[in-house]
């Protein structure tokens, strides 16, 4: 019993910076119907900004992170307008195409510059994880749980109350119609594009601390992320969130009691299931093919 | 070689209805298409008249009613099995295979008349070849008989508009239907291509084929159909021949009224821009 | 007949390389080349004619290999405490022809689940598939021996046992082998894409809803075109194991689906010499590049290539060269309205 409390716990923190990263993909597949084959690079980008600004850099952690956001942000939106922007209009294959040669472009990029070996980022938590009775935790751990919290949250909050997200929910049913509505449909493109990646970044910030930090790294989140959004229904924020603790769940349970090899064979599987019992995901409103 | 329509009863559409949510865009539709004649479908915009192709060929599922086809039901069958049945539809905005030539879009188009089986073709059988070589024929022929046997090497969407449309029905024909829907085939095409596209109807109506036709140009409906049925908002208000349509108060006041409100709709653009 | 008379000489130019070559280094290149040329051709199927983009095609390159390695070389499973299933060694054609079956079957069973869904959805699902045969091939230790690779797997061996036998040890025989089996899938190919099969594939990427409405049944050809090609991912797979001779789950690995993609892409997808001359590129560049930049910038430069060719030749090298090669005859001469060569320009 406590054993299952335990893999529990940990699936609510691994569940956190899934659902950042999840969110952050069908955000972008949403609204701007792209493949976002670059994902898993801002995840990894993130996590190193975060071991450069820490570690070499001597930055306090906490600024370190918000910095590999913004940076992740600013990423993110270069990507969008260097790459997708003269796109426009064309079909999804075409873009991810263009996106999975991004993705290979800057993998290698962040192996040529940081070396393929694996980096650890200190942090300034007590070593003492916090035990209560038979379960215990590391204070990073809680911390990152508690940050992944409020930017799903804040992102939410967002999407639902400001200007922007109205602008990005009005794109999100009809382009055209919020285009002749007088919303700038590039901006709202660049600002999701941006909030996509800083998501993942953030998500990679975070988990970085935690785990260790190297170049392919991304490969692994972004397929999570695939595995997440198709879980959630493409382009369903609240489903992505809840996806996410599904998948972080399934691992962990699936890791604790059937074998530690399969934990990441778990959301593929996921993938391949629901697909066969209900193509458009557990929470899709509509019907979306892409 | 023309044939008389006869009484034969093809295709029964029998209380039809179909509903988008709350909105019912065909309502309990009930008529025949009798062998060999061409039946026209008009009304109003947003009548039902496409919703109806769509529910015929598979492409829609209606909410309730029934559709048969020489006695073999069509409602939840994919709309390749309805080809299969010699049910063969064209589309209300123009369908090509763009990145095609034309005489390939044609021989795409035949593909329910060949026999050659996968593991045939890898082998490379000579049947294969040699119905291939009849195809290719096939294909020329078809290309001439809608009058594009001079695009045959030009891709489908570089052709002009009204050819287009004329190779939507090229392709139509090559899948060799009994009955063949024609959704609006002349809308956007000029007075002398659709004059001449009625001739062509003429031709398709000798090889003995039964013709379904939605169709917004008053001529060309009047000009080539056996019958007409009107509908309006959903549900069919006349049934008849072309003479008789012509006279029924209830169609005339129904495209009144459309005109009516297409000419206010037109003075609010204005205003607009 | 001037064509056929063309594709000989090629043939016949490309099976005499190893009399004139002179260095075994290059000619392995090539045999690594020409098994890619054959995956590349394979995923040109789907992700060319059908428009399907499979991202997971490693996955059928990859069971290939590891179905004819271990039929080749023998296994046992314990399947119980007391039972244990021995399979004794067969020979390597039959094993090579079994894994090609296997890949093919595992197509079909992809082709079944996701073509429910397409677009964005089959390729997340194609990923997928791959990233769990390659957890399969790493954690099923009894089997796959892990991480530690499959390892003396046979060579290819050619002759009547027991009388005559010809065993593949040198690289020549090995090259001819993989050429011949290159014109083969070549063959096998351009036959489908010329014929009714084909043109079904073709007319469903063209515009769907029509293709149905002249008959074509979607799903049925969308999964023979999963299964055609997966199966040749298999034999490609399958010629792998049994020249390099050793098997690890890194065959699974995305970055070579990506060397398919880029090969496709980037010689010209949906035509017949696209994967060829795409492959050629991408299997020769790598060695021309490697005194002048690491392995890691050399990718950097492929992904960037990749988008460039998209933006800039979105059809491709050779639809590209074709045309040009159309506008300078026409030039020169008022053409004739032949037949163009079905579905393709090659």
């Amino acid at each position: 019993m406590d054993q299952l409390l335990q893999h529990i716990l940990n699936a609510l923190i691994l569940g956190g910076t899934y659902a950042l990263l999840g969110i952050g993909l069908t955000l972008i597949f949403g609204i701007m119907r792209v493949v976002n084959f670059t994902h898993g690079e801002l995840y990894t980008f993130g996590a190193y900004m975060m071991f450069m600004f820490v570690m070499p850099l001597q930055t306090n952690f906490f600024l370190a992170l918000i910095l590999a956001v913004v940076l992740g942000m600013a990423l993110g939106a270069i990507i969008e307008v260097v790459l997708l922007k003269p796109l426009r209009g064309a079909d999804i294959d075409t873009t991810m195409l263009i996106m999975i040669g991004a993705w290979i472009a800057m993998q290698n990029m962040e192996q040529f510059v940081w070396s393929g070996i694996a980096k650890s980022i200190d942090n300034p938590f007590p070593v003492e994880p916090l035990v209560i009775g038979a379960i215990s935790v590391s204070w990073i751990r809680i911390f990152v749980f508690v940050v992944a919290c409020a930017l799903i949250v804040g992102t939410s909050a967002l999407i639902r109350w400001t200007k922007l997200g109205k602008a990005m929910r009005a794109t999100f049913q009809d382009t055209e119609t919020a285009a002749l509505m007088g919303i700038r449909i590039n901006s709202v493109y660049i600002a999701t594009f941006a909030i996509g990646s800083g998501l993942a970044a953030a998500a990679g910030a975070l988990l970085g601390p935690i785990f260790v930090v190297y170049p392919t790294m991304g490969d692994l989140a972004a397929l999570k992320s695939f595995a997440i959004v198709i879980l959630g229904g493409l382009g369903s924020v609240g489903g992505a969130a809840i996806g996410g603790f599904i998948l972080a769940m399934m691992e962990e349970l699936g890791a604790g009691y059937i074998s530690s090899g399969y934990r990441d064979a778990m959301g593929f599987l996921l993938i391949i299931v629901i697909l066969l019992f209900r193509p458009t995901g557990l929470f899709a409103q509509k019907e979306r093919i892409g | 070689m023309a044939r008389k329509p006869t009484q034969q009863i093809v295709l029964t559409v029998d209380q039809l209805t179909i509903r988008f949510g709350g909105l019912t865009a065909v309502d309990s539709m009930t008529f025949d298409v009798h062998e060999g004649e061409v039946l026209s479908l008009i009304g109003p915009n947003g009548a039902g008249k496409t919703t109806a192709f769509n529910a015929i060929t598979g492409y829609l599922k209606p909410s309730s009613g029934n559709i048969a086809y020489q006695g073999t039901s069509l409602v939840g069958l994919k709309p390749n099995q309805i080809a299969e049945l010699g049910v063969v539809r064209t589309f209300q905005k123009t369908s090509v295979f763009g990145g095609e030539t034309a005489f390939h879009n044609v021989l795409m188009g035949l593909h329910r008349q060949l026999k050659q089986k996968p593991w045939q073709i890898i082998f490379g059988l000579p049947s294969v070849a040699a119905e291939e070589r009849a195809m290719r024929n096939k294909a020329r022929e078809v290309l001439e008989f809608v009058g594009l046997g001079a695009r045959a090497n030009e891709l489908g969407n570089a052709l002009p508009y009204g050819e287009q449309r004329l190779l939507e029905v090229a392709i139509a024909l090559a899948a060799r239907p009994s009955l063949l829907l024609l959704d609006e085939p002349v809308s956007g095409m000029n007075p002398s291509e659709t004059s001449s596209f009625m001739k062509l109807l003429g031709e398709i109506r000798k090889l003995g084929i039964t013709v379904l036709l939605v169709e917004h140009d008053m001529k060309m409906v009047m000009g080539v159909s056996d019958r007409v049925v009107v509908l309006n908002y959903g549900s069919i208000i006349a049934n008849g021949s072309p003479a008789e349509i012509q006279k029924n108060p209830d169609v005339i006041r129904a495209y009144l009224g459309e005109r009516h409100r297409k000419t206010q709709a037109k003075s609010k653009g204005k205003k607009r821009a | 007949m001037n064509r056929r008379l063309i594709e000989f000489g090629v043939v016949l130019f490309f099976a005499s390389v190893p009399f004139w070559l002179g260095n075994l280094y290059y000619l392995h290149i090539l045999i690594t080349t020409g098994i890619f040329i054959i995956a590349a051709m394979s995923l040109n199927l789907l992700l060319g004619y059908t428009g399907q983009l499979s991202l997971g095609h490693v996955a059928f390159f990859g069971i290939g290999a590891y179905t004819s390695a271990l039929i080749s070389i023998g296994f046992d499973l314990e399947l119980t405490d007391t039972y244990t299933f021995v399979f004794e060694p067969k020979p390597v054609w039959f094993s090579f022809l079994c894994g090609i079956a296997f890949a093919a079957i595992c197509g079909w069973l992809i082709g079944k689940i996701s073509f429910k869904v397409r677009g964005a959805y089959f390729v997340i699902v194609t990923i997928s598939f791959a990233e769990v045969v390659r957890l399969v091939a790493l954690n099923w230790i009894d089997l796959t021996e892990g991480p530690m690779a499959l390892n003396n797997i046979p060579p290819f061996t050619l002759g009547i046992p027991g009388l005559w036998e010809l065993t593949f040890f040198k690289k020549e025989p090995n090259y001819w082998l993989v050429l011949a089996l290159c014109v083969v899938s070549f063959v096998i190919v351009r036959r489908l894409v010329q014929s009714r099969a084909g043109r079904a594939m073709i007319a469903l990427r063209e515009n769907e809803s029509l293709a149905t409405s002249v008959g074509v049944d979607v799903t049925k050809y969308l999964v023979l075109a999963t299964v055609i090609s997966a199966g040749m991912a298999g034999a490609a797979g399958g010629l792998y194991t049994h020249y390099i001779r050793i098997v690890d789950p890194d065959v699974f690995l995305f970055i070579y689906t990506v060397t398919m993609v880029i090969m496709v892409i980037t010689g010209g997808k949906g035509t017949l010499l696209g994967p060829i001359v795409g492959g050629l590129i991408f299997g020769i560049l790598p060695e021309a590049l490697r005194g002048l930049a690491g392995p890691e910038v050399q990718w950097v430069i492929y992904g960037i290539l990749m988008i460039l060719v998209v933006y800039f030749l979105p059809g491709g090298i050779v639809p590209a060269l074709s045309n040009w090669w159309r506008q300078r005859e026409d030039n020169q001469s008022t053409s004739s309205p032949g037949d163009a060569a079905p579905g393709t320009a090659s």
